[in-house]
C-alpha cells in the first residue's frame, strides 16, 4: 500500500530496549533496508534510510544516527494526537545527556531581567499547570521534497507530531525575576551539546511578546506522561504555532536579553527570505534586509489514508487526513477530483484546539481507472496552501497541495 | 552545553561511531579514510548518503567549507580538498 513500505513487525524489540541506558542511544536496526519514504526525497535515502527503533520508541524512519534524526512514517498520522512512542526525533548536536530530574535545574536571568534564580523540577511543577494540544513541526519538515533539492536533513512529511503538552507558563517563570522594559528577546539553551567544542551550541531566542504569550509553556508532560528522553525529558519549551526550532528540549537556561541573540543557529540558520511567505508573526529584532527568522507554521494538510498510486475500490472510498496551521485555526479543507477545477468541502473532525492537528475526511466516488485527488486547507485568516513550491535555500515552508492518483478497479 | 576537550575530540576521531551505532558503509574510493576520520567524528556518515546525489562539486565543496567555518571542524586544507573530491565523485551529480 505505501510506496516502498515494509512490514513493521518489530514491536518487541522496542520494548526490550526501552529500559536500557539512555545517553548514547542503544541503536537497534529493525530492518536491513527499506522505509516508507515520502515521494520526491533524494534518491540517496533509498539505500540509507531504514526503519529503526530508539529506546522507548516504535520504529521510525532513521535519517541519521548521530545526531539522531528520525521521522514518523505516514501511518502514525491517522489520529490527531501522535502517541509519544511514535513522535519524531530531531537533534542538532550529538552529545545528549541522560538528564536526571532530581538534580535538574533551569537557570533564569540575563541582563534583561531584574534578577536571577534557578528552579528545580519540583519548583516547575508547583506553578499553575496548563495543558494545550499543539503541533510541533520541524522547520525542515518536507525539505527533502524541495525541487531542486537543498542540503540538510532530508525530511519527508513526518518531521511533525501533535501532542497534549502540560506544564508551567513561561510567563509565570519569568515573573519570578521580572523583565526590564528594555528586554527584547528571551534566549534558551538545552542540556545537549556538540561533539566538538568549536561547534556552536544550540541556542535559540524568542521575541518577548511570543515568550510571554499565555500558550508558551515549559512542559513536563506529553500526552499525560513524562516527556520521552528523545523529546526533551524532563522539560522542554512549547511554542504553539511556531516551528520546532524554538521548542528547546532538555531546557536548562532562560535568559532575558537587551540585545538580539547571536550565533549560527539564529543567523544564518533557520531563516527565510524577507517577503516570500505570508507570515503574520514576525521576529523584528532579528530581521535584516534580506532574511528573517522562520516563525509560524504555514497552513498545511496531509492525506494520511492513502499514498500515491495505491489501489482503491470502484465506488465510495473514505479519504482522510490532517490539517494544521500556525494557530489561527482551520476554517475549511477542500478536495478536488478534477485537477483543481472544482472543489468541495471535506468534513472536519474533532477540534482539539487551534494549535492542534484537525482531522478531515471526504468520500471519493471512484470511477474505474485513475482518480486524481487534491486537497487544500484554508485557515481562519484566509491563508491557503500553494499550488507550486515557494523555493527557498533551506527548504522551509513547503505547503504545496498534494495531488494523489488512486487506481480503482 | 557539555563541552568536549580537544583531546576527547581526537579520541572520537579515532572511533568515529558511537558505541552501538551501526556502521554506515560509504562507497570505496580515494579519500574515504579522510571522510571517515574527519566527517565521522562529529556526525554519522548517513548524512552524506541522504544528501545525494544532487550536489555538484561546488555544492559539496561548500558543504565541507560550512563544516569548517560554521561548525568549527578542524580539517586541514589538504584533507578538505580530498574530502570534497571524494564526495563529488561518489555522491555528486
Amino acid at each position: 500500500m505505501l510506496t516502498r513500505r515494509r512490514v513493521l513487525g518489530t514491536a518487541g524489540a522496542g520494548v526490550a530496549l526501552a529500559g536500557s541506558g539512555l545517553g548514547w542511544p542503544k541503536f537497534f536496526q529493525a530492518e536491513a533496508a527499506g522505509a516508507p519514504l515520502s515521494p520526491g526525497v533524494p534518491a540517496g535515502l533509498d539505500s540509507s534510510a531504514v526503519m529503526a527503533t530508539l529506546p522507548g520508541k516504535k520504529p521510525l524512519i532513521k535519517l541519521s544516527y548521530r545526531p539522531p534524526n528520525y521521522e514518523s512514517p505516514l501511518q502514525y498520522f491517522r489520529t490527531p494526537i501522535t502517541p509519544n512512542d511514535q513522535f519524531f526525533v530531531r537533534y542538532h548536536l550529538s552529545d545528549i545527556p541522560d538528564v536526571d530530574a532530581k538534580t535538574y535545574k533551569i537557570e533564569v536571568g540575563g541582563d534583561g531581567a531584574n534578577g536571577q534564580t534557578e528552579i528545580t523540577f519540583d519548583d516547575l511543577k508547583k506553578f499553575p499547570a496548563y495543558e494545550i494540544a499543539a503541533v510541533n513541526q520541524c522547520s525542515g519538515s518536507r525539505r527533502g521534497l524541495s525541487s531542486p533539492h537543498v542540503a540538510g536533513v532530508e525530511w519527508g512529511y513526518g518531521a511533525m507530531g501533535c501532542a497534549r503538552w502540560k506544564g508551567a507558563r513561561l510567563k509565570d517563570v519569568l515573573d519570578l525575576v521580572g523583565l526590564k522594559p528594555e528586554a527584547i528577546e528571551i534566549a534558551f539553551n538545552g542540556a545537549e551539546g556538540p561533539a566538538f567544542d568549536k561547534t556552536p551550541d544550540f541556542i535559540k531566542s524568542l521575541p518577548v511578546w511570543k515568550a510571554i504569550d499565555e500558550s508558551t509553556l515549559i512542559a513536563y508532560e506529553m500526552n499525560g506522561e513524562p516527556l520521552p528522553h528523545f523529546n526533551g525529558y524532563p522539560a522542554r519549551l512549547i511554542v504553539p504555532g511556531w516551528t520546532g526550532t524554538y521548542w528547546m528540549k532538555h531546557l536548562i537556561s532562560i535568559t532575558a536579553l537587551t540585545k538580539p541573540q547571536g550565533g549560527f543557529w539564529m543567523n544564518p540558520a533557520y531563516r527565510i527570505p524577507v517577503g516570500e511567505f505570508p507570515i503574520v508573526a514576525r521576529f523584528i529584532t532579528q530581521e535584516n534586509a534580506t532574511s528573517t527568522p522562520i516563525t509560524e507554521i504555514v497552513v498545511n494538510s496531509l492525506i494520511t489514508s492513502h499514498t500515491d498510486g495505491v489501489k482503491v475500490k470502484v465506488g465510495h472510498n473514505t479519504i482522510s487526513g490532517l490539517a494544521w496551521d500556525g494557530g489561527y485555526g482551520i476554517r475549511t479543507v477542500e478536495a478536488s477530483t478534477d485537477g483543481g477545477t472544482t472543489w468541495s468541502a471535506a468534513k472536519l473532525g474533532d477540534d482539539l484546539g487551534r494549535y492542534a492537528f484537525r482531522p478531515w475526511s471526504f468520500q471519493l466516488a471512484a470511477k474505474r481507472g485513475k482518480n486524481t485527488v487534491m486537497v487544500n486547507a484554508t485557515n481562519k485568516i484566509g491563508q491557503t496552501q500553494t499550488a507550486t513550491l515557494l523555493f527557498n535555500p533551506a527548504g522551509y515552508h513547503n505547503n504545496v497541495m498534494q495531488s494523489l492518483t488512486l487506481n480503482a478497479g | 552545553m557539555r563541552i568536549f576537550a580537544i583531546a576527547v575530540f581526537v579520541a572520537l576521531a579515532a572511533l568515529p561511531a558511537a558505541a552501538d551505532e551501526p556502521t554506515v558503509q560509504l562507497k570505496p574510493g580515494p579519500g574515504l579514510d579522510k571522510v571517515e576520520g574527519n566527517c565521522g567524528a562529529c556526525h554519522s556518515l548517513d548524512y552524506i548518503q541522504m544528501n545525494s546525489p544532487f550536489l555538484n562539486a561546488a555544492g559539496w565543496n561548500a558543504e565541507v567549507t560550512k563544516m569548517i567555518k560554521a561548525f568549527g571542524a578542524p580539517i586541514s586544507d589538504a584533507d578538505a580538498k580530498d574530502i570534497a573530491a571524494y564526495l563529488a565523485k561518489n555522491y555528486g551529480t
